[in-house]
């Protein structure tokens, strides 16, 4: 195992080489163009393909060929640019192309700001683009867990032929942390039977539905429905300090880093505060919420970056109604505030109170 | 016994789904003998176009990928690099290489990606119903151009073969057209020549192929046989445009 | 004498075919296929003399042509 000192970006890039990724193509984009500039020097020493598409558009569908071709293919954006590549998260999850993307959030609709932001939650988890397709949604919140949630992706896109979205903004982009980097890992572009190469000697593979009816689109729908039940033994979360707590902040990705120093700050102070900190945004830790004591635990405090609240309506769907849920957001590109977050858990504290 | 003309064995013997006199079925035809002739059948990977390309995936038996609409060039890419020596080529009409699928069209081109590229021009949109193409002709009436293509609004018909020639990287640029046996026997020559050059010359390869459409234009399959050679060729003329130096014939 | 073999489930009825043959050996089918195409008809096959044109118009190799020993 290496250790560095590197930004997110690199250290997404670097852990997606050595979990075997040969192919890269993207845009660029602020706030993650240290992605594509890390591949354009790495996949060469690697024996891989870098190619700076012509747009966000061409890249996914660049990457679709290459993970269609058994290569572990990887593409990154920021929040327009994802946009852009919707149409294409749709034909992999339809045609079954294994592919890990990477989202730098950017705050607000639009062209958006630049820095950090969790504007695309629900993009990310719900709907990121036509067809009622869903994918595994990973949220790290430091550079290591960056580069350790790259390093799964690759191995979760393979095991359901679908695509990985890794969710980051850009203080996770950019900030430089260190870093134990995952080993090299061996792959073999023949190891899937399923992937194009001419057919040999055997059968013609099709590599789609080639069966355009409602009955063959309907049975897709099943099987993806079925695979999305398999993901529950993929949810991951950090539940810090919840056993006793009687306000719980709910927040993911670089707002749980912020919030992390709060629930640390009062609880010096003598509160009984914790955070629900979901790793995997989908599938989402629902049960996390839904075993808290609702006789202990008096507020949930959900913090995003971004206005209005998005992850706060899968905190409803855990909690059910049986505990009082309130937001704190910033958006446009502004960081939570440490000092902003703590008077608004004394604000709450205030009205339990009353 | 001599076989004068047998069925392609790369070919299906199951009637294909285009319609009566269409374009398509002439040059996947004619793409199933150069594949035997050149005994690649075991090594080549067609990346499918949206529209009625769409169904030339289902005549071959070789591996196919449906790509997104304009987006083969990119899939073929992502295909041709991770399989360099596979055999590759975008199968596209007229809405899907030169509408919503130009800027690949161009850029994969202008990087010189080792495949080959076939492009059906039939000056019509066939499987959305007769709607104006990139590659309509001035006057000629569509769905959406129901009085005519007019260039004042809405430009005038773009010739492939001409822009993709003014780029560096592609090896061989050339236009054919299927209305006629001679014609047909030089489309196939084309398209030898552009799966050659990419498994020798390993370079790009552009073959544009001025095809008819009876259903989108509305005509039996004759009147569009001579819609292609009295309205098409005069403003899509048939030729090389480019090809490998040294090999000039 | 050649073997005209016409797949008539092939056939479409677009009779390019018929347009092509110089020696008048095919004519328009009036019999419809499984689709319900006309396909077409060897009407004058001792007249063909393997020229091929109609295999090669065929948009859906539907005309197989072999030369019978004499």
């Amino acid at each position: 195992m290496d250790r560095a000192l590197m930004k997110g970006c690199e250290a997404i890039a670097e852990s997606a080489v050595r979990a075997g990724c040969r192919f890269y193509s993207g845009y660029p984009i602020t706030p993650q163009n240290e992605i594509p500039e890390y591949f354009a020097r790495r996949m060469p020493q690697v024996g891989g393909i870098f190619i700076q598409g012509e747009s966000e558009i061409a890249s996914a569908n660049m990457v679709i060929g290459a993970g269609m071709a058994g290569a572990r293919a990887m593409t990154s954006s920021s929040g327009p640019g994802i946009s852009l590549k919707s149409e294409a998260l749709s034909s992999m999850a339809a045609v079954g192309v294994p592919a890990v993307i990477c989202n730098a959030m950017r705050g607000g609709p639009g062209t958006g700001s630049i820095t950090h932001a969790q504007s695309d939650y629900l993009q990310a988890t719900k709907a990121s683009g036509h067809g009622g397709f869903q994918m595994i949604v990973l949220a790290p919140s430091t550079v290591q867990e960056a580069a350790d949630l790259t390093y799964m992706a690759f191995d979760l896109a393979d095991r359901d032929r679908n695509p990985v979205l890794l969710l980051i903004d850009g203080l996770i982009a950019a900030v430089t942390e260190p870093v134990n980097l995952p080993d090299f890992r061996e792959v073999d572009i023949n190891a899937k039977e399923w992937a194009v190469r001419g057919r040999g000697n055997g059968p013609r593979k099709l590599c789609s539905h080639g069966d355009p009816s409602e009955a063959a689109i309907e049975r897709q729908n099943l099987r993806m429905a079925a695979m999305i039940d398999t993901w529950q033994k993929d949810i991951m979360v950090e539940k810090y300090l919840v056993e006793d707590a009687e306000t719980i902040i709910a927040a993911y990705g670089t707002s749980a880093r912020i919030c992390h120093g709060v629930v640390d700050e009062l609880r010096a102070r003598g509160q009984k505060i914790g955070m629900i900190r979901p790793i995997t945004v989908n599938p989402f830790p629902y049960e996390a919420f839904e075993s808290l004591n609702h006789d202990l635990v008096r507020h949930i405090l959900v913090v995003e970056m971004t206005v209005p609240a998005q992850m706060v309506y899968d905190v409803k769907l855990g909690v059910c109604g049986r505990i009082p849920i309130s937001t704190y957001g910033r958006s446009g590109g502004m960081l939570v505030k440490h000092q902003e977050i703590i008077e608004k858990v004394e604000q709450l504290n205030r009205e339990v109170a009353e | 016994m001599k076989t004068l003309y047998e069925h392609p064995k790369s070919l299906f013997t199951q009637a294909n789904r285009f319609c009566p006199g269409c374009s398509h079925a002439t040059v996947t035809k004619l793409i199933g003998e150069v594949i035997d002739e050149l005994g690649i059948e075991s090594k080549i990977i067609n990346v499918l176009a949206i529209g009625c390309a769409g169904l030339h995936g289902e005549c071959l038996n070789v591996d196919v990928f449906p790509a997104l609409h304009g987006r083969a060039p990119a899939a073929a890419t992502g295909i041709k690099r991770v399989r360099p020596d596979s055999i590759v080529y975008a199968y596209q009409g007229d809405g899907d290489l030169a509408s919503i699928g130009l800027c690949e069209t161009i850029h994969t081109a202008n990087r010189g990606e080792r495949f080959t590229t076939i492009f059906i021009n039939n000056a019509i949109y066939g499987m959305t119903g007769g709607q104006m193409a990139p590659t309509t002709l001035i006057g000629q009436k569509s769905t959406t151009s129901p009085n005519g293509r007019d260039a004042e609004t809405a430009g005038s018909p773009l010739k492939m073969c001409e822009l993709i020639s003014q780029l560096d990287a592609p090896q061989y640029v050339a236009r054919f057209a299927v209305n006629n046996v001679p014609n047909i026997l030089k489309t196939k020559a084309g398209i030898k020549k552009a799966f050659e050059i990419q498994m020798y010359n390993n370079g790009y390869a552009f073959v544009e192929i001025l095809s008819a459409c009876p259903t989108g234009l509305g005509m039996s399959p004759s009147a569009a046989i001579n819609f292609v050679e009295q309205k098409m060729m005069p403003v899509y003329p048939l030729g090389v445009f480019k090809e490998p130096k040294g090999d000039e014939k | 004498m050649v073997n005209i073999v016409i797949h008539q489930e092939k056939c479409k009825g677009c009779l390019f075919c018929v347009s092509a043959c110089k020696k008048g050996v095919l004519i328009p089918g009036t019999s419809p296929n499984k689709k319900g195409y006309h396909y077409i008809k060897a009407e004058k096959p001792e007249n063909c003399i393997g020229c091929k044109m109609c295999s090669i118009i065929c948009p859906d190799a539907a005309i197989e042509l072999f030369k019978e020993d004499d």
